[in-house]
């Protein structure tokens, strides 16, 4: 996988791939974020955390610019986000970005949802595409279902192949939108495994969700965010050891009492 | 606590008499129910056989015979066959008649090559090429020109007429139809305020009175030379009615589309081009197909307006069939048969559509 990734597993912590300083964010009157200041350092892993309506989803929206944003800079790998289209484009084409709810592109075949962006954005062959493609079904363990359809999949594997889609351009830049919140309990694991691999790969990734268990064993940093604000941020063992602020010693019960 | 062993499947238990539980699953499962199945087969009984009489067992099947000959009881199909040709062309020239052939021929020959290249990556090539070439072949037989005599448009009717207004409106609006639609949904404001003032406007609108527009209106607004085609016109005014349904068809198509498509596509780095025409449009046409060629459905049967403006359709040709002196009073027998030739023909485009959305169903397979 990792000559998939054209990235080296680097020492953590060379240079800030993303830079967000002073990030405020309204829908009508809702202040959805404020003051968001954040650095993630090439091949870091952070997860963010925290009730729902806290506005995770919007912050990691705002960083491949699904979510506009009226204040403050987002800077991604050198390209400020601005309302210039094609600096969008080009944040775009290195920020990759796995759903909630899958989104996979219910008309094609699962290969083809693979190879959309590869020949249509990084201009590549077919064949290319396809190969590569293939490579990386093979890697989430699901080649075999490579012409079928999305919704003749499970929903575990059509995760796992949202998160082959999204490797298939070869991002710098994971984001993950609550991954698992929408799948059957037995299917969670499947994902989760996906993903500590692919954390493994040294790749950049930022993940919203609930899987603490996931946080433990692959964060270099997490995130709790309430109310539109980051309120703390540590590493794991001290962030679940030595939680400071009440609202994450709260939040911590509720979410580990389960 | 007790363990509970895993049972055996069994087959669902099938009714005895199948007949007799169908009849009563469907026709008399209630008192209700049995009533108005009743009233049904009695009116079918009224209806049925005076048409079955008047259709066959009363008609006159002598196609040699002429309009005194025929008897009055029942239908005189010697009237269709001896009127068979104006029916399909028209006042079409009898010696060029081989044109209107061709140009029918080869579209089946088109579209029999194309279903046998159904796996070929070059299929969509060829259908782009017959699209943009075809128009040209069949203007160039039907109207002539290269050499060919000019058959001048007021001489075009029947069948032939039905079918040539039908596929333009229908090729023609389709593309402009998308275009509405992505309009009305468009962020850019003049885009939007434009395609809803359109699309308001000409639905806001009977056909008819566009058609009169077109036709007796708008040539006041031109000077004497400038007086273009009458079958152009009605073309137009035809194309510009049917994009407005399209469009509203295609609009609820895109509404269809769950938010998390967009943002799929744009998180790719899709263009909006791309975008639009990889992602939202394939999935938007495929949930409008049924209301789509029900639309084309219904424009196929609003062809038979453009008699308003004196042009000869297969409906008016009855009119015009049965007003020569030869075949007075057999106005019956030529809308009966218009009828059933235009239910072949929508009935086609329906199941069509049926076999168009199962194969665009990406649902279990």
């Amino acid at each position: 996988m990792s000559d998939l990734i054209n990235k080296e597993v680097g020492e953590k912590g060379c240079c800030d791939i993303i830079e967000i300083s002073a990030l405020n964010k309204w829908y009508g009157d809702f202040h959805a974020l404020k003051d968001i200041d954040l650095k993630v350092k090439e091949g870091e892993i952070i997860v963010v955390c925290g009730p729902s309506g806290s506005g995770k989803s919007t912050l990691i929206r705002c960083v491949n610019f699904l979510e506009k944003f009226q204040e403050g800079s987002i800077v991604v790998d050198g390209t400020e986000l601005t309302d210039d289209v094609k600096k969008i484009r080009q944040v775009r084409s290195e920020v990759s970005m796995v759903f909630q709810h899958f989104n996979l592109f219910p008309h094609l075949s699962i290969i083809d949802n693979l190879t959309l962006a590869p020949i249509w954005v990084h201009n590549e062959t077919k064949q290319n595409a396809r190969d590569k493609a293939l490579q990386l079904l093979d890697r989430v363990g699901i080649k075999d279902q490579a012409e079928k359809y999305p919704n003749q999949l499970s929903g575990g594997q059509q995760q796992r192949v949202a998160i082959a889609r999204a490797l298939c351009t070869s991002p710098k830049i994971m984001l993950f939108d609550e991954p698992t919140s929408a799948l059957d309990p037995e299917m969670i694991s499947e994902v989760l495994d996906v993903m500590v691999e692919l954390a493994k790969e040294g790749i950049t990734m930022i993940c919203v969700t609930h899987e603490m268990g996931f946080a433990k064993k692959v964060a270099d940093r997490i995130i709790f965010m309430d109310e539109g604000q980051i309120i703390e941020e540590n590493e794991p063992e001290s962030f679940f050891k030595n939680p400071e602020s009440d609202r994450l010693k709260l939040f911590l019960d509720q979410i580990l009492s389960q | 606590m007790p363990i509970y062993p895993l049972k055996e499947t069994r087959e669902s238990p099938q009714s005895q008499i199948k007949v007799l539980s169908w009849l009563k699953d469907n026709l008399f499962s209630s008192l209700s129910n049995a009533a108005l199945t009743f009233i049904a087969l009695y009116l079918i009984y009224l209806i049925l056989p005076p048409i079955l009489d008047w259709m066959i067992f009363d008609a006159n099947f002598d196609l040699t015979a002429d309009n005194d000959s025929c008897g009055r009881e029942g239908a005189c199909w010697a009237f269709i066959d001896s009127n068979l040709k104006m029916f399909i062309y028209g006042f079409y020239p009898q010696e060029e008649l081989w044109r209107v052939n061709t140009m029918f021929g080869i579209i089946v020959a088109l579209a029999v090559f194309g279903s046998l290249i159904k796996k070929s990556q070059y299929r969509a090539h060829y259908i782009i090429g017959c699209f943009l070439i075809y128009p040209v072949v069949a203007f160039i037989l039907l109207h002539g020109g290269l050499g060919l005599e000019v058959v001048g448009t007021d001489k075009w009717g029947g069948l032939t007429l039905t079918v040539v207004v039908a596929a333009i409106g229908i090729v023609a609006s389709f593309p402009l139809g998308i275009l509405f639609a992505l309009g009305r949904q468009s962020k850019m404001r003049v885009v939007r305020f434009i395609s809803v003032v359109y699309i308001e406007f000409v639905r806001g609108v009977p056909l008819i009175t566009i058609l009169f527009m077109a036709s007796v209106v708008l040539p006041l607004f031109f000077s004497a030379g400038m007086d273009f085609d009458k079958l152009l016109r009605a073309l137009i005014g035809i194309t510009l009615f049917q994009t407005a349904y399209i469009a509203e068809v295609i609009r609820g198509g895109l509404q269809a589309i769950p938010k998390g498509q967009y943002e799929a596509a744009d998180a790719a780095g899709l263009s909006f081009m791309k975008k639009t025409v990889l992602v939202i449009l394939p999935q938007a046409l495929k949930v409008s197909i049924p209301n789509i060629v029900g639309s084309f459905i219904a424009l196929f049967k609003d062809t038979t307006l453009v008699l308003i403006i004196g042009l000869f359709d297969m409906l008016a040709i009855v009119g015009a069939a049965t007003s020569n002196s030869s075949w007075l009073g057999r106005d019956t027998e030529g809308y009966v048969f218009v009828a059933m030739v235009i239910w072949v023909i929508l009935y086609s485009m329906s199941r069509y559509s049926k076999k168009l959305e199962a194969r665009f169903s990406t649902e279990h397979k």
